[in-house]
Order: C-alpha cells, then structure tokens, then sequence
C-alpha cells in the first residue's frame, strides 16, 4: 500500500476489495441507517415495508369476509365496513402492489445490468422516505376511525366537499399524492439505470427480460400517474378552498372524475402486471433451463400492453351513459390487449416444453399463476364487452376478476420471486417443504375463495355492500366463501413464517443456487455494497450460461471515487466514467418537510405556503457542495 | 392433481352457472328481452373460453409430463423444434385473435340487438336518492301525475323508458333479471328502456357504491297486465285514503303535527314535504325502507321507532313518541292503502 493505486485494474484482489468497501460502505448507527443510498438496503426496505402492507391488507380482508359469512351479520357496522374495504383496495393497489413491484426493480435492476448503484440513489432514498410517510398517513388516520370510506376510486360526489365528512377523502388524496411522488422518482431511476448504466456489451436485445418488464412499467408509470395526481389535486382543492371541478351546479362534472382516474386506473394494472411478466420470464427460463422462447416476441408484447393500456379506460364507465359507438371502440381496443397477454402466455408455454424442467417453488407459483392469470383474462375479455358489462359491472363477477388477474397475475409470480431472489438478496435459501405447503394452500385457497364470487356476481351481487338480506340466497355461497379464505390466509401465514425462518437460519446458498443465466447471480449472495469488484461485460443475453467459466470484466475504474461506467443507449458502449453520490442525510430532512407539508395542506391551504420553506431549506442542504471525492470529479 | 382440481371446480361451477342459478335477482334468470339476450351472450364467451382454458391447461400439463432426452447445455438449440413451437405460437395467436374478433362481433351485436325501440313507451322518472329510489309517473292531464317509492309498475310486454337523474351522488340502477344496469349521475339524464315478458316482481338494487346504506337500496319492478296495470295507476293517482277508524285518524292529526310532515308527503292532506318517501299509498307498497322489511304494521311500527338502529345512518332520524303515540301513526300509515 506504498503508492494508492485509484484505479481497479492494477489492484490484487484482495486489496480491491478493502479499498471497494471502504468507498461504497454506509455508515453505521442509527444516522448511518437513514442517509444510506444503497439500492439494494433502499429495496430490501421497500420490499419489507410493501409486505407488511399486503399482511394489514390481508388482514382487513379476512374483517371483510368475518361480516360477509352471513347474512345481516352486526359484526362490523356500515361506517366501519366502508372504511375497512376502501383501505383494503387502496392499500394494496397504492401500498403494496405497485411499491413492491418498483421495490423489486430498485433492488434488482442495477444488479442485473451490472453496475453499482441506481441512477439518483439520493432520489431513492427519499420516494422511499415518502412512501413510507404516506402508508403511516393512510394507516395512523384509519386507527383514528378517520379512514377514507369512498371506495378506493373515490367517486365524486360521494368524496366531494359535499358528501365525504371530515377529513377522511382529504387523506386518501394526499396519500395518493405521497406514493405518486415515490413511484415517479423510482420511475425515472430505473428508466435513466437501464438506458445508462448497462454493463459494456449488454445491447438492448440482451437486456434481461425483467428489466425490459420493469422499463416500460417505468413510461407507464411516468405517463400514468400525472392523470390521477391532477385528479387527486382537483378534489382536494374542491374540497379545501371550493373550486368546484366536479360539481355539475356549477359548471363542474363528475365523469371528469371518472375519465381522469381511469386514465390512470387502468395502466396501473399493467403497472403492476408487467413486472410479474418479466419474473415469470425470468423463473421459466431458469427453470426449464434453457432461454425463454420468443424473447424479441416477448419485449414487443409488453411494449403493445404498455401502448394498449392507455386505451381502455372507457371499459370502466360502459354504464355511466357514453355514447354507444364510442363504447364498441374501446371494447375492440380492451379486447385486443388479449393478444399481447396470449403471445406472453404461449412463448412460456414453448418454454415450458422445450425446457428441462425442475420443479423448485419459484416454478410451481408459475405454473399456478398460468393456470389462474389464463380465468383472469377470459373473464377480462367478458368485462371488456359492453353488454355483459352491464351486467357484471360493479358486481362481485368484478370483484373476482380483478383478484384472478392481481393476486393470480402478479402476487403468485412476485411470491415465485421471492423464492427466486430470497437467496440473493439474504445469501440463505427458503425452504423447499415450506414453500410448496405454502404454494398449495395459496394456489388452492385462492380458487376456492375468488372462484365462487363469479358467480355470485351473475346471482345479483353488488361489490362494496357490508351486508345482504337473508332472503337473496347469496349466503350459502359466501360462508363458502369466507370458510376458503381461512386456507387461502394459511398459505400466507405459512409464506411469512418461512420467510422469516429463512432469513435467520436458511441454508447457505451460495452466489448462484439456481445456476441462473443472468448478472445478479454473478457476485456474491447477498451482494457486497458495491455490486461487482470489477464490472462485468456481456457478449450474450445469458452471460453466465455462455461463460459459466469465467465472466469478462473491465477495469478502470477509480476505487476512491464511488465509480461506475455510463454506455450508450442502443449498444451499451462504454461512453465514461460517471460518480455515484454519497450517502446524505439530506433525502430523509427532505421527506419529513414534505411530509408535514402534505399532512398539513390537508388541513389548511396556509401549509403551502408556510411548509414550503422548510423543503426549500432541505434541498438546499441537499445539494449544498460538500468537496467529497465523487464531486471534485 | 392441481389442474384436476380447478378443471373440476370450474365444471362444477359451469354446471351451476347453467342449471341453478335462479334467484330473483340474477342475471342467470332472466325475464326481460335485453336480460335474455345478455344471458346467451354471457354463456356463449363463457363455453368458448372455457374451452380455451382447457386447451391451454392441457398443453402446459403435457408440456411438463412430456418425456425429453437430456440435455447439458441450456444453450444448445434443436432449430428443428424452434422451429415447430415458433409456428406453433403464431398459429395459437392468430387463433386468439380471430377468437377475440368474434367476441368483439357478438358483443357489438347484441348491443344494438338489445335496443329497444323508443316510440310508444311509457316514460317514468327515477331518481336516486341516499338510499332509495324516487318513482314519478308523469301524466299530461293536470292532477294525475304521481309520486310514490321503491316499487315500479309496469305492463307487461310493452317498452318502458326510465329516465334515470340523481338528487345526490352515483347511483345504479339495476334489476338484472330484466335488462343491465344504467348509472344515475347527478348533472346528467341517462335512460334505460327495459320490458319485462312475462308478470312477475323482479327485484334489483343499487350497484354503484352510494354511502352508509348502499346495501339496503333495493327497488322492486312489478309486472303485471295492462288491466291491472291501469287498476293499479287509478288507484295511485287518487288522493290518500282517509280512514274513519279512530286510532288512525288520531295518527293522521300525529303525523300532521310532528316532524314527520315536513319530510314525507300524503296527496290530500297538509303534509307536502320532500325529502323522504311520498306516504300517499305507502301501505300498498310491497316493502318500507327500500326493501328492508316487508310492509306490515308492526314492521312500519319498528321503523318509525328506530330508524336508525334498523337502517344505520339513513337520512329519517329519530323521532321521540309515546307508545299509545306510536301506535297511532302506524295505524294511519297502514291505512294508507
């Protein structure tokens, strides 16, 4: 260590090594733990913070379904109940599904493209930090019994000034407000991390197919979401300072309500389908050992979903009283997304035949997802036809449609996924036994609880009703129903015991447990802090099957700066040598000011302007020049 | 074993879809021309989907049964058999779409097959309120339009037009065993024609979420022949009965006196308020409270005891009475025939 080398390709290994940790280490201690700029401790957050909103969730649903289980039952009251059901969908859609799918790709995407951070990690800290404030909004107002009880689309009037009492709709919509500003800030990240910062070599028809997954989620989210914050804004100035948006006595319309949510409210589907897409890819291609069948087939099928999603809005309000040529129009354009979906469906099928197959729990949630996705998209189809949407609209048929695409299209993959990527990320593995109890009891309790609402939903039965007359028949079903879902919550109960087993005393895994094809798998389980000692290059869509020997690195790179290497966009040459920022304490000031901002605007419009400077003070301090080595650069 | 058991959860739930169903309040059960077309229409993608399901399941079952010979390189290709699955896959998609193609034909074609012809109809306005249904039959002739609650007549076999507002948020109207349902946006003046073939009550509710009580909003369609259909509206158009009988009429002088006037209305007497439920017939409505109870003088009785324990939230709020008080005006409110 006479003469400090800064660059990492005349270092022996060991020494590399110590002078990586060195740069890239955060802190220790408790400040140490809110400035970290780490994607992968950021998403591993992130992904523990989602699941502790999928268990609450869980949990308002099993409420749900103790009121349900009988007819006129006194269990929960109307106020409550209404409370109950709007937090369960809000929270899963703005809580758990869309985060965690994000969560995923913060975590992974950097790891897959080999390089050693996300773009704008100090934007990750902070939509983490905001996320986070707006689930505790969400959840510390319903312990209040001051919970939003407009469904979870809020319709006007019944959330306008009008008729939503107290502050209950004010806080969904500033709830909404939080994890728009999260899911933006990982949007643009992860868009800026896939066009930048790929490994030397990784062209784009080598990018794994989960990072093709989460870029176009990303567009969909940074195209998706401005509609709804509009929307979310304009309700919540209706009802704090009386501009009048949506209200028809004076010049306002409701459907305008309508129009802007579901101009969000349908991609968000896609938003959170599409990275399943891209896990399942994944797992398959893994598992059946072999590249998945179609790759090129299977980018453009989510590229014409990302596209297609913007233009079914319209299959949400067949019966609002649209004009009916108008509605044939986006029944062919909901219709059509079937072929993309089918084109994804029958490329893992391909695989799945051709493939080698090894039935390991990742696998096995695929094969239940195809089984449930395949129902989900045909009732989908149903939906998306205008006649029997007048039927089905609005009923419980709904209500088990969208949780055969939700949970059956995107939690069985994510689950697969947390069996792929629990060794990864921990370095231990979960556990065969457990997890195929677990997949059984989810896959069978899911078909047992959500299949019988079809039907109910075609017996006559309304969504959102906190209870039914004893004189509908309805009840026989719906005991059914809730006597299921106790199997259904086991497999859950049983996922989390396994996880948290795992984490502690899993067996060791080792770097590449799977003998995976793709870079995550490349260094070790879990990562070190700065990803790869030297950077990886690729040659080949499945670097590590191709080179199983040994992987291709660059060097160059400084190890006193935290470095990596910008390439171009089409063919990932390297183009230079970019600085990675340090840790700051700064992304988290910022969040709180935010924070009390948001809170308080709910309250009174004064916030706006008084709550500003604290943030303006924060991004100061943020930005404010600090002479460490990534800025002298 | 997996696939066995949700193909057989699927049969079993096919087979009760098609042979079981039958409440009164179904899609499955239909009684009206649009209603019978959705039906066949629904069961038609349902069979075809079905058996795509099955297909589908059925390949990826012998997918995964197939035998293979062994291979040691994930990377080594037979071209051969990318070939056959790449046509294999392209096939399976143009199938799709010429499948979804005809869904979107059939569906276009029962739309305009389940409109039903606007000229001589009979027109009544409905109007949604939190959390019942404001039934108006409008007649040219002066004194002869009506307002009555919750239950609608129509003739049987003849086109019916309702014009559909709401005095407050969202609300659905949907009777499912005779037409699909139609949105009541406050701003807007939607309609649904619907006709019903054969005599019967056919209940439906409200199917967009409207508040505290969207589950107890039920309407009641009553079909019945054009003769007693126009017994029915002679009957309605009259003033409100007024009974002799003692225990009544001291319940109507009650019900005059107290907060109840200012709310309700009774054609024929002092009380013309709008708010709530026009009482002029009430006791020969089928159910009170939006189908929450059928119509009997003890169950009228309990409503107007405590309205807000049987129907939490409503807008009717409690008013105090004296038992001999309370009898009373249940006594008038049966009378009111």
């Amino acid at each position: 260590m006479t003469e400090r080398s800064s660059t990492d390709a005349d270092l022996e290994d060991g020494v590399l090594i110590s002078r990586l940790e060195q740069t890239w280490r955060t802190p220790k201690g408790f400040w140490g733990a809110l400035s970290t700029v780490d994607h992968k401790t950021i998403g591993r957050r992130y992904i523990i913070t989602a699941f502790v909103f999928l268990a609450l969730g869980g949990i308002l649903a099993a409420l749900m379904r103790l009121q349900l289980a009988q007819p006129e039952a006194r269990i929960i009251g109307p106020d409550r109940y209404n409370q109950i059901f709007t937090m369960h969908g809000t929270n899963m859609m703005f809580l758990f599904a869309v985060p965690v799918m994000e969560a995923m790709g913060v975590y992974l995407v950097p790891l897959m493209l080999g390089t050693r951070n996300i773009a704008f990690p100090r934007l990750n800290a902070f939509s983490y930090w905001m996320f986070l404030a707006g689930g505790t909004l969400l959840w510390t107002a319903f312990a209040l019994d001051m919970g939003p009880d407009v469904g979870w689309f809020a319709y006007v009037p019944l959330s306008g000034p009008q008729y939503g009492a107290g502050k209950r709709a004010d806080i969904w919509a500033q709830m909404i407000t939080f994890t728009e500003v999260s899911a933006l800030a990982v949007s643009v990240e992860i868009i800026v991390t896939v066009f930048k910062q790929r490994a030397p070599g990784m062209s784009l028809d080598r990018i794994p197919l989960f990072v093709w997954s989460l870029l176009v989620t990303s567009f969909l989210v940074v195209v998706a979401m401005p509609s709804i914050m509009i929307a979310s804004t304009c309700l919540i100035l209706d009802r704090l300072i009386g501009t009048h948006f949506f209200n028809p006595a004076e010049g306002g319309d409701v459907l305008l309500w309508q129009h802007l949510f579901w101009f969000f409210g349908h991609p968000e589907v896609y938003i959170i389908f599409l990275p399943a897409v891209g896990m399942v890819s994944t797992i398959v291609a893994t598992f059946a050992r072999r590249p998945v069948f179609g790759y090129l087939a299977l980018v453009m099928a989510m590229i014409a979903t990302g596209i297609l999603a913007f233009g079914l809005w319209v299959h949400h309000m067949f019966v609002t009283g649209l004009p009916r040529l108008g509605e044939s129009f986006f029944t062919a354009s909901s219709m059509a997304i079937a072929v993309p979906a089918g084109i994804q469906i029958f490329c893992w099928l391909a695989t799945l035949w051709d493939g080698r197959l090894s039935f390991k729990t990742p696998l096995l949630f695929v094969i239940g997802f195809i089984v449930t996705f395949v129902v989900g998209g045909m009732t989908g189809v149903m939906v998306a036809s205008v006649p029997i949407d007048t039927q089905v609209h609005d009923t419980y048929f709904v209500v088990a449609h969208f949780h055969y695409v939700l949970v059956g299209g995107a939690v069985f993959p994510l689950l697969g996924a947390i069996y792929y990527w629990f060794p990864k990320m921990t370095g231990r593995m979960m556990s065969e036994r457990l997890g195929r109890w677990a997949f059984w009891l989810i896959f069978i309790g899911f078909n047992l609880t959500f299949f019988p609402m079809h039907i109910l939903g075609l017996q006559g039965m309304p969504r959102r009703v906190y209870t039914y007359q004893p004189e509908m028949h309805w009840h026989g079903l719906n005991l059914f129903v809730s006597v299921s879902s106790l199997v259904l919550m086991g497999g859950f109960l049983l996922f989390f015991i396994d996880v948290i087993r795992s984490a502690r005393n899993g067996l060791p895994s080792g770097p590449n447990p799977w003998a995976a094809p793709t870079l995550e798998w490349a260094t070790s389980s879990p990562p070190p802090t700065y990803n790869f000692a030297l950077l990886p290059v690729v040659r080949d869509s499945n670097p590590l099957w191709e080179e199983s020997e040994s992987l291709t690195v660059g060097g160059g790179l400084s190890v006193d700066r935290r470095e990596f290497i910008v390439s171009s966009v089409v063919e990932a040459r390297p183009e230079a040598r970019e600085t990675s920022p340090r840790d700051s304490i700064w992304p988290f000031w910022t969040a709180i000011a935010s924070s009390v901002m948001l809170i308080w605007s709910i309250f009174s419009p004064w916030a706006v302007v008084w709550g500003s400077i604290p943030i303006a003070l924060a991004l100061i301090g943020w930005f404010w020049p600090k002479g460490s080595p990534e800025e002298e650069s | 074993m997996k696939n066995q058991i949700s193909r057989g959860l699927l049969c079993a739930a096919l087979v009760s879809v098609v042979a079981g169903c039958t409440g009164w309040q179904s899609a499955m059960d239909a009684h009206g021309a649009p209603a019978i077309q959705l039906y066949q229409l629904t069961m038609l993608i349902t069979i075809v989907c079905t058996i795509v399901w099955i297909l589908v399941v059925a390949t990826m079952v012998r997918a995964i049964w197939r035998r293979r010979e062994r291979r040691d390189d994930p990377l080594l290709r037979d071209p051969m058999m990318e070939r056959r699955m790449g046509l294999a896959v392209l096939a399976a998609v143009v199938a799709t779409a010429i499948i979804i193609s005809g869904f979107t034909a059939a569906s276009f074609f029962t739309t305009r097959a389940i409109r039903l012809a606007t000229s001589d109809v009979l027109s009544i306005r409905v109007r949604g309120l939190q959390w019942w249904w404001e039934v108006t039959y409008v007649d040219a002739a002066p004194g002869k339009t009506f307002v009555t609650a919750n239950e609608i007549h129509i003739p049987v076999g003849r086109n019916v037009r309702l014009e559909l507002e709401s005095a407050d948020v969202i609300h659905s109207f949907w009777v499912p065993s005779l037409a699909g349902k139609q949105d009541l946006i406050p701003g807007r003046h939607n309609d649904l024609t619907i006709r019903a073939e054969r005599p019967g009550v056919y209940r439906g509710q409200c199917a967009e979420f409207c508040g505290l009580q969207h589950a107890h909003m039920s309407v009641f369609i009553v079909a019945e022949d054009s003769a007693d259909f126009e017994k029915w509206i002679v009957g309605q158009s009259g003033q409100a009965f007024s009974s002799t009988e003692s225990e009544a009429a001291a319940g109507k002088q009650l019900f005059l006196s107290k907060p109840c006037a200012s709310c309700h209305a009774v054609r024929g007497t002092s009380a013309v308020g709008a708010t709530g439920p026009d009482l002029t017939h009430v006791a020969s409505r089928r159910t009170i409270a939006a189908g929450l109870f059928e119509t009997t003088r003890g169950t009228l009785a309990a409503w107007i005891a405590d309205p807000q324990t049987l129907k939490p939230g409503n807008n009717m709020p409690m008013v105090p009475l004296s038992g001999d008080d309370l009898r009373a005006i249940s006594a008038y409110m049966a009378s009111l025939r």
